[in-house]
């Protein structure tokens, strides 16, 4: 990180199916946040509302995982305009907390929910075609691009991200050693 | 001749009759394994244990030592195929550690920390595996159940209950309790059993027990798995 | 027989009258499962209950081998139940088509049973009638040849509750298919000779006489015959015939010098579950020479000094057990088994015929003996060997069917005269199942060192592109090595021969073999039970067009794993079909790379079917189509 770097790496990040947790822990890398904008900059993030991704992004940083097709689309446009992309956390990795449905069939989750439950009598499915379709299942981002790196962790610690981070722009194969490396 | 074997370069003794990592845990070394218990016959089948014996593939766990065999451990080549494993057995279940009462004290995932698993790497299977909360005190958790027959040899060899078997076949198979409703309720299962102490993962849960450690102060959060191997015999 | 006639008998009869049969002895578990069955038609939650109080057992053991076995059933499948043998040579004889027929015919859907009870369609590995395909299993009893008419007959039949016993008898017929006979598909031996000869011989001197070790331990000395018999089987050079081609001799030499502990005994098993998709040379062996395999077995007994012996039959061939057990009685009668045969005193050797129940794990030696003992069948961990800690941990030979004829043989006729057929390191013949695409499948006996080639000119194959030797577990071949030969030096085979003409696709074929591995994985250890179905999961992929390089490098990656890390041949050998033709065929592969970069193995438009249904759009954003090559233009 001491070397000058000519050219700052242009960083996209996105929430797909997560809770924004991820993206809390990343500011939680605090004051290194200016050094590491020393190195990099921001494209299209919820902390920039940039809309969508310079075609030249160098690395993509994807929280959640896939539960509608709008989360395909972005992590398309993520894959199509990032040199790498990360998923960060354990809903990008293996779909989390909302993968915990895919043992119910969707009909039968849609039914109870806007059918069944108290509350909704006579409820209808909402289908405004504004609104992204669920998929039958939620998938992990790594079933449907090809991801280089992972970030474990529910969240992953701002430690761990800035490890992984430095690794990155230092040239080295990211590595979490013991304390960094978790699942929850 | 004597008792000694090698072990990434480094002389073991043994007993006879010690498999290969019952001496090396003897010695301070640790080699992954998940269906590995010490008090427990060997099973031989979760394969983390699998080391190079004068160059051919076998599990440790059932190997026994003899004099002079060469046997590598901690090598770049078998830990990605431990990883691999690990990694096998994260998509076959549903290993969601964030909510699982166990994670901090878990095998599966201490091992897979061990071994550096960033991601589960295959597809996952989602398998629908219903739990079990018939019984007062324990919960049933199938959805981290990785098959390693620890709570099987516990009820059968030291409980003489026969509480738990496997049933089904090939990626079938399962774990069953010995009921003919299917619940644990209806067994004669107690919280005392050795079978309820023995469950590497989260299957085998005490109810109203969950989460009573701090994240920090978890087994595998204050050292790794391997070093609690190690710790054994610092001060033999 | 389940159906009507056995209707009269209570299950708790059922179960006391099987149980009484098998002595009570939970080490038959297998056996009393599959006998209830056939009563029952099923293993209802009572006959378990039953089970558990009669046998002492508790019922997590009577479940777990419930479930380990295809044929068994823990929950009802009706008093018909089929299963289509689904071998790649089913498939190129239309049984996929003919099962859809059947299922339409009945308003059924593969794997679920009717409403009414009455039947259950599904699919279950190769049967064995690979050269009189396509076939089927109904209650365990085998119809080959199946053509639209028959199932069409099979159809009105089940609809009108036609008892098994009045259906055309030849529907059941099996047939030999000996196409080429050698010195066992033509022996001419009589019941005894064999035997009788081994007893005259007398041990030669010099390094290859064994010591001296009489029928069973405490005999008086002076019968010289079984050292003598051994000294022949080593002479013979005689190699397993189940593939793995390991000496005969030393197997049965280390089991006759195994220490027995007070109380144990030897035991000679016959493992006849051929269960290797393509050979069925086992079920014609069994039919037309079942002295000879007898015999064989009789001899092996009396050299290593064994009063027991095990034949380890497949499920599939149920309908051989009644005529075996004939055979076996026959043989009784005629002194050359049971107590003091051919009137040696302490001469006692008897066999007891275990059923298997679909599961082809149980060829494993160590398997098929576990599920002799009536367990789960899982390899176990070796060492020890079975030679000496095999069935109830006590010392035993495991041998194929072919190796216990050529020994008999062997008796007949000395070491001497078999090993100077075949070639130096392969003596005596190979018996080839021959099947797939030629004008006369059936059985091809010749003396190792026979090319492929040459078996492919007898039995009328052209314009071949492939032949598949040993099964799914062996090699395939392609044009430039059909001059290669059949034998321990070249290529060692357990005898399937399943040849694919140039209008095959092999990557099906390769995918119908994964398919077999992963239904057949025992699920014991990670790398094989995870890794199979990794593996199907892949193939399955390229079928459906999701394939890309990436998923090459997977399938390689896999490959390495199953073999070192998985606990037995099953997993070892898995990924053998797909790297052959990845090699090989490597065309029909590239065919499946649709895709460039890594794609999802699964359909992502379909899966918003379950949304699109639910909330009844159509329109363009309730799709996804494949990302668009334009960077930016899917937003």
């Amino acid at each position: 990180m001491n070397a000058p770097v000519k050219k700052k790496l242009k960083v996209a990040t996105t929430s797909l199916a997560g809770c924004f947790g991820c993206h809390m822990s990343f500011l939680d890398i605090d004051e290194r946040l200016f050094t590491l904008l020393e190195h990099i900059e921001f494209d299209r993030s919820p902390l920039t509302d940039i809309k969508h991704c310079s075609p030249d992004c160098d690395i993509g940083i994807i929280e959640g995982g896939l539960c509608n097709a709008e989360n395909v689309h972005v992590l398309r446009e993520f894959r199509a305009n990032c040199k790498i992309l990360i998923a960060l956390g354990a809903c990008a990795i293996n779909g989390g907390l909302p993968a915990q449905r895919n043992h119910l069939p969707l009909t039968t989750i849609l039914e109870e929910v806007y059918h069944t439950s108290p509350g909704l009598a006579n409820g209808l499915i909402p289908n405004d075609i504004e609104l992204p379709l669920p998929l039958n299942q939620v998938h992990p981002i790594h079933e449907v691009v090809k991801i280089d790196y992972f970030i474990p962790g529910c969240p992953p610690s701002g430690d761990a991200i800035w490890k992984v981070l430095t690794d990155l722009l230092a040239g080295r194969e990211p590595e979490l050693g013991h304390g960094l490396m978790h699942y929850d | 001749m004597s008792t000694n074997f090698m072990l990434d370069g480094q002389s073991i003794p043994f007993e006879d009759g010690q498999t290969i990592i019952q001496a090396a845990t003897q010695a301070g070394v640790y080699i992954p394994h998940l269906c590995y218990h010490p008090e427990f016959k060997p099973h031989g089948s979760c394969k983390l244990c699998t080391v190079k014996v004068n160059g051919r593939q076998t599990a440790s766990c059932t190997m026994r030592a003899s004099a002079g065999m060469v046997v590598e451990n901690n090598t770049e080549e078998l830990n990605a195929e431990r990883r691999a494993l690990t990694q096998m057995l994260f998509v076959e279940g549903n290993h969601f550690c964030p909510s699982c009462e166990k994670s901090g004290n878990c095998q599966l995932q201490a091992t897979a920390y061990h071994l550096g698993m960033m991601s589960p790497h295959y597809d996952h299977f989602f398998p629908n595996r219903p739990v079990d909360a018939s019984h007062p005190d324990v919960l049933l958790d199938f959805n981290r159940c990785i098959l390693c027959s620890l709570c099987v040899r516990a009820s059968r060899d030291v409980d003489k209950k026969n509480v738990f078997a496997l049933s089904g076949r090939g990626i079938k198979t399962h774990l069953i309790v010995n009921a003919a409703s299917g619940h644990l309720a209806d067994t004669n299962f107690t919280i005392d059993d050795k079978a309820a102490k023995v469950c590497p993962v989260g299957v085998i849960l005490h109810k109203r027990n969950g989460f009573a450690v701090p994240i920090g102060e978890r087994t595998y959060d204050k050292a790794p798995i391997g070093a609690q191997v190690e710790a054994v015999t610092e001060g033999v | 027989m389940a159906l009507n006639e056995m209707r009269a008998e209570t299950t708790a009869a059922v179960v006391e009258r099987v149980v009484a049969r098998y002595r009570r002895d939970p080490v038959n578990m297998l056996q009393i499962l599959r006998e209830i069955q056939e009563a029952c038609d099923w293993l209802s939650p009572d006959v378990i209950d039953l089970l558990q109080a009669a046998l002492g057992v508790p019922r997590t053991k009577i479940e777990g081998v419930a479930g380990f076995y295809s044929f068994l059933y823990t929950q009802p499948r009706g008093q018909y139940r089929i299963l289509f043998s689904d071998n790649i040579t089913d498939r190129m004889l239309g049984n996929q088509a003919l099962i859809k027929r059947l299922c339409e015919n009945l308003w059924l859907e593969p794997g679920k049973t009717s409403e009414d009870g009455l039947v259950s369609i599904d699919l279950t590995s190769c049967t064995g009638m690979c050269d009189q395909g396509p076939a089927l299993l109904i209650n365990n009893r085998a119809i080959p040849r199946l053509t639209a008419t028959i199932i069409d007959e099979i159809a009105e039949l089940v609809r009108n509750w036609t008892p098994l016993s009045e259906w055309p008898a030849a529907y059941f017929a099996v047939e030999n298919n000996i196409r080429q006979a050698d010195i066992l598909l033509g022996a001419c031996m009589k019941p005894g000779e064999g035997l009788r000869a081994a007893r005259e011989r007398t041990p030669s001197d010099g390094f290859k006489s064994s010591n001296m070790r009489s029928w069973r331990e405490g005999l008086p000395s002076g019968i010289s015959g079984p050292s003598a018999m051994l000294d022949e089987i080593k002479r013979a050079n005689l190699r397993g015939r189940g593939g793995a081609g390991f000496s005969t001799a030393l197997k049965w030499e280390a089991c006759r010098n195994a220490q027995l502990q007070p109380g144990h005994e030897r035991f000679v098993v016959c493992n006849a579950d051929e269960g290797e998709p393509g050979t069925f040379k086992d079920r014609v062996l069994l039919t037309t020479c079942p002295d000879l395999v007898i015999e064989g077995m009789t001899v092996a007994a009396y050299t290593i000094g064994a009063k027991r012996g095990f034949i380890y039959l497949r499920g599939e061939y149920r309908y051989l057990l009644e005529p075996l057990n004939a055979v076996l009685e026959r043989r009784r009668n005629e002194h050359l088994l049971g107590k003091d045969i051919l009137g040696i005193a302490g001469g006692d050797f008897d066999i007891e015929i275990h059923l298997g129940a679909g599961a082809y794990i149980c060829g494993e030696e160590s398997a098929l003996i576990e599920s002799l003992e009536g367990k789960r069948g899982t390899p176990r961990n070796r060492p020890p060997f079975p030679v000496t800690n095999g069935y109830l941990d006590q010392p035993t030979i495991v041998n194929n069917v072919e190796t216990y004829a050529a020994a008999a043989l062997i008796a007949l006729n000395g070491g001497d005269w078999y090993a100077d057929i075949g070639t130096r390191h392969s003596a005596g013949t190979k018996i080839l199942s021959v099947s797939g695409d030629c004008e006369r499948p059936g059985l091809y006996e010749y003396p190792f060192g026979v090319s492929i080639r040459q078996v492919l000119a007898d039995c009328g194959a052209s314009d071949t592109q492939a032949v598949q030797v040993s099964g799914p577990s062996g090699v395939c071949l392609g044009v430039d090595e059909f001059d290669r030969r059949i034998g321990f030096e070249d290529i060692p085979t357990a005898g399937a021969f399943m040849i694919f003409n140039q209008s095959r696709d092999m990557f099906e074929v390769a995918r119908n073999f994964v398919h077999f591995f992963q239904h057949e994985s025992c699920g014991f250890c990670t790398p094989c039970r995870v890794g199979t179905s990794l593996l199907k999961n892949l193939m399955d992929k390229l079928h459906n067009g999701h394939g890309s390089p990436y998923d090459f490098a997977e399938i390689e990656n896999l490959s390495q794993l199953l073999q070192s890390m998985s606990h037995c041949g099953l997993g070892h050998t898995a990924c053998n079909p797909v790297l052959d033709t990845i090699e090989k065929f490597r065309p029909a592969y590239d065919k499946r790379m649709e895709h460039d970069q890594f794609a999802p193995a699964f359909d992502l438009d379909r899966a918003l079917s379950e949304a699109r249904q639910m909330t009844g759009r159509d329109d363009a954003g309730a799709h996804l189509h494949a990302p668009r090559t334009v960077l930016g233009e899917e937003a």
